[in-house]
């Protein structure tokens, strides 16, 4: 997968809308499809247009006392699969804290793609953030 | 006076849409409103505002005077025979709600309330309270894999028990006009209430309530360049007169003591609360404002943008239109192999095209046709051949995206 500077670096060249939306695509392309067994009703994100499922584990590497969230996360719509491989460079395989302490709305903002996280696309995104920052405070909680 | 048969030249009557730069292919979620709307909305409150049918004073006599002209306006554009047959409500949906809860109070188990596949949910919810609350049973006839109601089916569902018919005149999601009148001949002859959703008729289509015979009617002034937050429900005298009142509060009633009240008479008995006297200005304008216009001419202009589309759109590969309706007003459905509705939207979007994706709070209908949900572009009269140019080759960019 692209990492999270990697497509900083990518978005920094586009000097159109085209080659945007071409590397959005390309980012959905290359996210791993969710296996069907997954995508249950209980690992739904409901949007108002496009589905996204969502499933996570935790995972302890090393050293024990820390646990890491690994996410599996999927859409119906390509371009929504794009920006699920952004928030997933952002946010995947990392520590509830570090997810919590990610600022997800501000590297929308930096990327110029904030719209997509608006109430009004209904494409699930913000709900799958939402939903994302749960998981990682209750882990939060719980191993605390 | 001389209708306008130039519809073309209605373009620069409309603010929003001479200024813009982007392709406006959403009006049937809600039109763009001409000059003459603003401004007749603007003199009501730079000239006439006061609160209706209270006061003794001069300003007062000038509102209830527009706000009963609008109401009149809004009887004469229906063909109702009585202006006290025409109900101000906020759109189609308070509309529909309205006569479902007072029709529900009449219900029993056992009665049957039959809509389609092809409603909104404007016209599946409130009859599904209406369900709850009076033990009656929602049917709803199937619509065929080409987007119109299954009449055949309609048939068979209809029966001694249907109490209520409750359909839309014009599919919002595909544009299908159904056949209301025949409709309405049919549900009545089993002694059923008849109640059309015209949401999506009213800017498009000629609505004469007694043509249709139906018993009431919803419509939304949003949806015919009138202001948002103002709608109607007409009903028959004889049936509107005898249903229970709704919501409780001022105007509504004849006298109160803390006991009990009277209530008024139509159509006041219906509008509980300080109405959007407002809007009904603006809506009796902007109905005066569709009417200027010769209407076939108008229906013409619309018909061929919707020919445009469907042509220019079935030559690119991946792309299916979803459904081609022999009476349809002025909507073009469609999906795309190669992607998402919402792939396709966001694209055109970029491109400065505004269509609308998903749904269209039609789900019923997209489970029926088995769809996640499609791409619409809906016309209205300020819309023309470059704006559907502009759509067509937006869409064969954006299929090559994905």
């Amino acid at each position: 997968m692209t990492s999270l500077d990697d497509i900083r670096d990518s978005f920094e060249f586009f000097d159109d809308w085209e080659d945007k939306y071409r590397f959005l695509l390309d980012l959905g392309r290359e996210l791993p499809a969710m296996s069907d067994e997954l995508k249950t009703d209980d690992n739904i994100v409901r949007g108002c247009q496009s589905q996204v499922w969502l499933h996570s584990q935790t995972e302890t590497t090393g050293d024990s006392a820390t646990k890491k969230l690994v996410f599996d996360i999927d859409s119906d719509a390509h371009i929504v699969r794009g920006l699920i491989a952004i928030v997933l460079a952002a946010l995947n395989e990392r520590t509830p804290r570090e997810i919590l302490d990610t600022d997800i709305e501000a590297l929308f903002a930096e990327l110029d793609l904030l719209s997509h996280l608006s109430a009004t696309r209904g494409n699930g995104l913000r709900a799958m953030v939402g939903r994302v920052r749960e998981v990682a405070a209750q882990t939060e909680t719980q191993s605390g | 006076m001389t209708l306008r048969t130039d519809i073309t030249s209605a373009r620069a009557d409309f603010p929003l849409i001479a200024q813009a730069s982007d392709a406006y292919l959403d009006s049937a979620a809600t039109s763009q409103k001409p000059d003459c709307v603003l401004r007749a909305v603007d003199a009501y409150y730079r000239e006439s505002n006061a609160n209706v049918h209270r006061a003794a004073h001069k300003l007062a006599e000038s509102a209830t005077d527009a706000f009963e002209s609008s109401r009149a306006t809004v009887a004469a554009f229906l063909n109702a025979n009585r202006n006290d047959e025409i109900v101000f409500t906020r759109g189609t949906t308070e509309s529909i709600n309205l006569v479902a809860a007072g029709l529900a109070a009449g219900l029993a188990p056992g009665d049957e309330i039959l809509i389609s596949e092809l409603e909104h949910h404007s016209n599946i919810v409130p009859w599904q309270m209406a369900c709850q609350r009076s033990g009656a049973r929602l049917v709803a006839a199937c619509v065929t894999p080409g987007g119109e109601l299954d009449m055949q089916d309609f048939r068979a569902k209809l029966n001694e028990r249907t109490a209520v018919v409750s359909i839309g005149h014009v599919s919002n999601a595909l544009g299908t006009v159904n056949p209301v009148k025949q409709i309405t001949q049919l549900a009545r002859a089993v002694g059923a209430v008849v109640v059309i959703d015209g949401a999506q008729a009213t800017a498009h289509i000629d609505v004469d309530v007694q043509a249709i015979g139906c018993d009431y009617y919803a419509l939304s002034g949003h949806k015919a360049y009138a202001p948002m937050g103002i709608g109607v429900l007409w009903g028959r005298f004889d049936a509107f007169d005898a249903l229970p009142a709704w919501q409780g509060g001022g105007e509504m009633i004849e006298h109160v003591t803390i006991e009990a009240s009277t209530y008024n008479v139509l159509p006041y008995r219906f509008e509980a609360g300080t109405p959007n006297v407002g809007g009904a200005v603006g809506l009796a304008a902007a109905l005066q404002y569709l009417r200027s216009f010769d209407q076939s001419a108008l229906r013409k202009h619309e018909h061929d943008l919707v020919a445009q589309a469907r042509s220019g759109l079935a030559q690119i590969e991946s792309i299916r239109i979803v459904a081609e309706p022999s009476e349809h007003t002025s909507v073009v459905s469609f999906v795309s192999s190669a992607g998402h509705p919402q792939d396709i939207g966001t694209l055109l979007d970029q491109q400065g095209i505004a269509v609308r994706t998903g749904h269209h709070c039609t789900m019923p209908l997209m489970q029926a046709l088995g769809l996640p949900g499609t791409i619409r572009a809906s016309f209205a009269l300020y819309n023309d051949q470059s704006d559907v140019e502009r759509l067509i080759k937006g869409v064969e960019k954006a299929v090559t995206f994905l």
